[in-house]
């Protein structure tokens, strides 16, 4: 897609950080013509009740995401490794927390 | 709310699945997942009759959400008091933040926003009955908080659990927002009650021309409801549409005694047996009528959203020739 000729507003995904050391979470998406227009409207649409303290915007188009059809591939390896949770190993009770 | 316009191949690039047994997989594979009460993600194959479905609910809500702005919005300038004025803006900037939520989870689906406006515009979507009475007073105000928001969110509650992630996730975030509208318009009523005669009967008036309409606003019963049983299958539609109408109707009979207003059904009375409120019967007719595009304000209301966006294209471009003239600068500059 070339930027130069879109006769739409691109779109943005929205993330917020609700207050200081938390996480920006994403919360949506909206459509704006720049970066800046995108925080300005992020700001009136997603944080009109104090939300958040802080705010990204990311062209969607930006986005690189895993394809659906890999999730077996890519994340069923791990179902099988219950070694790798704490809850796995058993310790002797006198031990106390660990 | 994740977006198609994310670096996925689309359904055309991979092409169509290979043989009628891998379609079949993945049609049983949807099921399964719906069976098991799990959700459906944007990039996720699904039946194209779900795909559709959703993206007409739920750009219908979406409209709704738009268009319902415009009946609160001639009152903006006549609010009684700086207060009610900027509660009012408040609650009308919230809905078209909701019309925004729900447009871009329909996006999702693979449809555009210039797309589902064509459609508003041109008559062809539909959107929520209601919105196309007239607010004659500023009781109407009142009534469209308590009654109209109150029986949306009857609506709205089901759906954050909603099959389809984006869906749910957006009206999680819309009925968090509602319950101050509602809220809002009950308190504004109760001062008015408080007030003269000539207020009180503006309450009662407003109660009178909005009751009827609030309960057709849950849809036809389900028999005749064309896409009820095939959304409540998939998990689209949580509850019926005469359970979510008899739930509004128990709740707001003790709501309109604390407010002192009579609610207009002479049929209106509390069964012992079904522990229910029975009401009566609803003009089908007249619904049908204004869906069709025949309700008193459907004309006016349609050529008052197409003014607004038309007279908003030259700032639409503005802001797309500034942000063009911008990076072509700032490329230049870094040459």
């Amino acid at each position: 897609m070339n930027a130069t000729t879109l006769k739409d507003w691109p779109l943005w995904e929205v993330f917020v950080r609700s207050k200081q050391g938390i996480e920006h979470k994403h919360c949506g998406s909206l459509h704006a013509a720049d970066a800046a227009q995108a925080l300005h409207m992020a700001r009136d649409v997603y944080t009109r009740r104090q939300e958040g303290v802080s705010i990204w915007v990311v062209p969607s188009a930006k986005i690189t995401a895993s394809n659906p059809d890999d999730k077996g591939e890519l994340f069923d390896p791990a179902s099988d490794k219950i070694y790798r949770h704490p809850s796995f190993y058993e310790i002797p009770d006198e031990v106390g927390h660990m | 709310m994740y977006t198609q316009s994310m670096d996925i191949p689309d359904a055309a690039e991979k092409g169509p699945p290979e043989s009628a047994s891998a379609a079949s997989e993945l049609a049983n594979a949807f099921e399964a997942r719906i069976d098991a009460d799990g959700r459906i993600e944007p990039q996720d194959w699904m039946p194209d009759n779900y795909r559709q479905t959703l993206v007409r609910q739920i750009s219908q809500h979406a409209h709704s959400e738009i268009v319902g702005m415009l009946p609160e919005g001639n009152w903006i300038s006549r609010a009684p008091s700086l207060k009610r004025k900027a509660i009012l803006i408040a609650k009308v900037q919230d809905e078209a933040g909701h019309g925004l939520y729900l447009y871009s989870a329909a996006e999702t689906l693979g449809t555009s926003r210039e797309q589902m406006l064509e459609g508003l515009h041109s008559g062809r979507a539909k959107y929520s009955s209601i919105f196309n009475y007239p607010t004659l007073t500023w009781a109407d105000v009142g009534v469209i908080g308590w009654l109209v928001d109150g029986a949306a969110i009857m609506n709205q509650v089901p759906l954050c659990r909603c099959s389809y992630g984006p869906y749910a996730r957006a009206m999680v975030r819309v009925c968090k927002e509602e319950s101050f509208h509602q809220r809002q318009g009950y308190e504004a009523l109760l001062v008015m009650m408080k007030g003269t005669d000539e207020q009180r009967a503006m309450v009662q008036d407003a109660t009178n021309r909005y009751w009827w309409k609030c309960l057709a606003m849950f849809g036809p019963p389900a028999a005749d409801s064309p896409h009820s049983a095939l959304a409540m299958r998939w998990g689209i539609k949580r509850i019926s549409n005469d359970e979510l109408r008899q739930k509004f109707v128990d709740a707001t009979v003790p709501q309109a005694k604390v407010l002192g207003v009579t609610l207009p059904d002479p049929d209106l009375k509390w069964n012992e047996a079904r522990q229910h409120y029975d009401y009566g019967e609803i003009d089908w007719q007249e619904f049908w009528t204004t869906v069709a595009g025949n309700g008193p304000c459907n004309k006016e209301r349609l050529a008052t959203r197409v003014k607004a966006h038309s007279d908003g294209q030259w700032v639409r471009d503005a802001a797309m020739a500034y942000a063009r003239k911008y990076r072509e600068r700032t490329i230049t500059e870094a040459v």
